[in-house]
């Protein structure tokens, strides 16, 4: 089979140009000698099946940005057959290089001039013609964004195709990396002779909406409004999705499942019920999450309000070692951690993205807000509940601050702050569903069968043995708070909470639903109970707990499947934890210490 | 006519346009500029800067750009 490589710098569309290509049959691959996941597709091209790959963006075959030695180790350990170059139209008086390098390689190729709908609007002419005479290659002028002349690029792909006889070798194309070309008089020339461009450059629209959003004022009052509505949309339009998943699931229990295993065992069916039903009821929840998150994240991405973003908030940024598209992350992480942490994928720079990774479970999400809201309802007055509403917010800015302060010496940024600002663009709709869908196809794919497993195991954990009431302390779970009493006690948190944050590991949605199992009272009853029991300092320690220890499964999986690592995700709750403690500790004991 | 004066491109004014006279930076720094257009002769403008000593938004050719004002300090320009 042949193998195609879609090549360009970033901001040129080439993802999209991929997705128009392949339709929804892309899958996320392993290739030899790189560590990042590459998108590819089987596409029908001229009569045969071909395999496409997406490669990341790439300003400079010989520059030094992690994404760019990503391409460079591609090149040099898998055959391809033919490179399509992606370039943007209406920069091609410095696009034109990576054409030129490729080129130099002796690598087959096709340049294709994106964006064709934008280059007319700007007045920019480019007599394709003559710039494949002079480049020795056959270039076509497109937009993968309305699918013109996309049939066009394919034909010219595969004439190139069928005239290549052997594979380039791998080998060869490591040795002509290393020799560095000067081409810049070349593509000043070729320019010069097949491109047209109008003096006044710069799209009015862009500049004008520039002048509101971005203004030294009101840019970053919009900013936070603008965030506010978006984090609210999601989560409002995602609460009735979630709970309209879990009705279905709740009733194809009663109906279906819980007849089937009438005569089952009682161990048998808490096991597919409680274990591996609620384990993939907790994956299905998140999907109406990742699907809006990625509506809405594609708007925000591909209309290029996101650099904007960035410029608006870096100096904020810069100092705790991030940069401003991670603070848009973190933001979403309040919403939910999951879909934020796949959101960092918008960095490049791989230790940059690990340090944001690494602060984003520590913001307060909808799950944890509401165990808080319980909390603060049974141990609070109406007026201060609000109060210790904000002060735990106020913490988990606080810890996000902490954590990226300490750990941004050990992941050092090497890549300069350097982006674009595309002119404003109205994604399709097509853009958008297709981002979503993957997203969710890919949560699905890498973190089902470990959330499932984790579910099973606390499920496990708080019904073995069989003999012990459920979550009571004779149970596992029982067993395991006891071992932990030693340094569970110095922070307030006595065995029955214990075993509550056990259950806090799945999901903090469940929180509420292992005390009522716990106590074995709910609502009122349960609120009164826990008033009696816990002070209000006690409530207070357990909530700060609850804030920063690890938010829940589908995090952590969620953490190890973007870094590729499970030591780094060990790292997140390990670091998580300590901390959690320490706040704790230092929280109780000096309000135990001023007499409360 | 002023003498042409040659200055950082983060003391340009909002507004301003100069030439590039000189890049001074890393290799990887260097491969980037140069990629986005940065090259001596070209003109550039800075059109804006964020608040709180920001990044510089600046425009060269067809494409605007953001960057950091450490990265800025490496480009020497000549105002006419």
């Amino acid at each position: 089979m042949k193998r195609i490589g879609l090549l360009g710098m970033p901001n040129t569309g080439k993802s999209t140009l991929f997705n128009r290509l392949s339709g929804a049959s892309a899958r996320v691959g392993n290739w030899p000698g790189i560590t990042v996941d590459l998108m590819s597709a089987k596409i029908l091209i001229g009569g045969h099946i071909a395999e496409l790959i997406d490669l990341p963006g790439l300003y400079d075959l010989h520059g030094y940005s992690d994404d760019e030695q990503v391409v460079r180790h591609f090149l040099c350990n898998n055959t391809i057959d033919l490179v399509m170059i992606v370039a943007n139209s209406a920069q091609i008086d410095r696009q034109l290089s990576l054409a030129l390098q490729i080129r130099a390689l002796g690598l087959p190729c096709i340049l294709l001039l994106n964006m064709s709908d934008e280059a007319k609007r700007a007045g920019i002419t480019i007599n394709t013609e003559e710039m494949s005479f002079k480049l020795n290659m056959p270039v076509v002028q497109i937009s993968a964004k309305y699918g013109d002349r996309c049939p066009d690029a394919l034909k010219a792909a595969s004439l190139v195709l069928s005239k290549q006889k052997q594979h380039v070798d791998a080998e060869k194309i490591s040795k002509q990396l290393q020799q560095d070309s000067n081409i810049e008089a070349e593509m000043e020339a070729i320019v010069e002779a097949t491109v047209q461009m109008p003096m006044q450059l710069g799209d009015d629209l862009t500049n004008r909406i520039d002048k509101v959003l971005l203004h030294p004022w009101l840019g970053l009052p919009i900013f936070f409004a603008a965030m506010y509505i978006l984090f609210q949309f999601i989560f409002n339009a995602g609460k009735p999705l979630q709970d309209g998943i879990a009705w279905l699931l709740a009733i194809f229990r009663t109906n279906a499942l819980e007849p089937l295993l009438l005569n089952a065992p009682t161990w048998l069916s808490g096991l597919l019920l409680d274990g591996v039903y609620n384990g993939l009821g907790t994956v299905a929840a998140f999907i109406p999450i990742i699907v809006l998150f990625f509506l809405i994240m594609t708007m925000v991405e591909d209309s290029g309000y996101l650099s904007r973003a960035a410029f608006l908030v870096d100096a904020l940024m810069a100092k705790m070692g991030l940069d401003g598209r991670g603070f848009v992350m973190v933001l979403m992480g309040f919403g939910c951690n999951v879909p934020a942490l796949m959101g960092t994928r918008v960095m490049r720079s791989k230790n940059m993205r690990l340090l944001t990774m690494l602060v984003i479970p520590l913001s307060l999400c909808s799950a944890r807000l509401q165990v808080f809201l319980f909390m603060t309802a049974t141990l609070f007055t109406a007026s201060q509940a609000p109060l210790v509403l904000f002060a735990l917010y106020l913490v988990s800015f606080i810890t996000i601050f902490i954590t990226a302060m300490l750990f941004k010496n050990q992941y050092p940024n090497s890549e300069p702050f350097i982006l674009e600002l595309p002119p404003y663009r109205f994604p399709t709709g097509r853009q958008i569903w297709l981002r979503g869908w993957q997203e969710v196809k890919y949560f699905l794919s890498r973190a089902s069968k470990f959330i499932t497993i984790g579910v099973i195991l606390v499920w496990a954990l708080t019904h073995f043995p069989l003999d012990a009431a459920p979550a009571s302390s004779a149970t596992l779970a029982g067993k395991i708070g006891d071992c932990f009493s030693v340094v569970l006690n110095p922070i307030g948190i006595d065995s029955q909470l214990a075993i509550t944050l056990i259950f806090g590991f799945v999901a903090k949605e469940i929180v509420i639903g292992a005390l009522a199992v716990i106590y074995g009272l709910q609502g009122d009853a349960l609120m009164h109970l826990m008033a009696q029991k816990l002070d209000w300092v006690q409530g207070m320690s357990f909530m700060l707990f609850t804030l920063i220890y690890t938010p829940c499964l589908s995090t952590i999986i969620t953490l190890k499947n973007e870094a590729k690592s499970w030591a780094f995700a060990m790292l997140s709750i390990i670091w998580s934890l300590m901390l959690a403690w320490i706040v704790s500790f230092v929280f109780y004991q000096s309000a135990r210490w001023l007499g409360f | 006519m002023n003498p042409a004066s040659t200055q950082n491109l983060s003391n340009l004014k909002p507004g301003e346009t100069a030439l590039i006279s000189n890049i001074d930076a890393d290799n990887s720094l260097f491969h980037r500029l140069a990629a986005l257009g940065f090259r001596n002769g070209k003109r550039v403008e800075l059109v804006r800067c964020a608040s709180f000593n920001g990044p510089l938004h600046v425009r060269i050719g067809s494409t605007d750009i953001i960057l950091r004002r450490t990265e800025a300090s490496r480009i020497q320009v000549q105002t006419s």
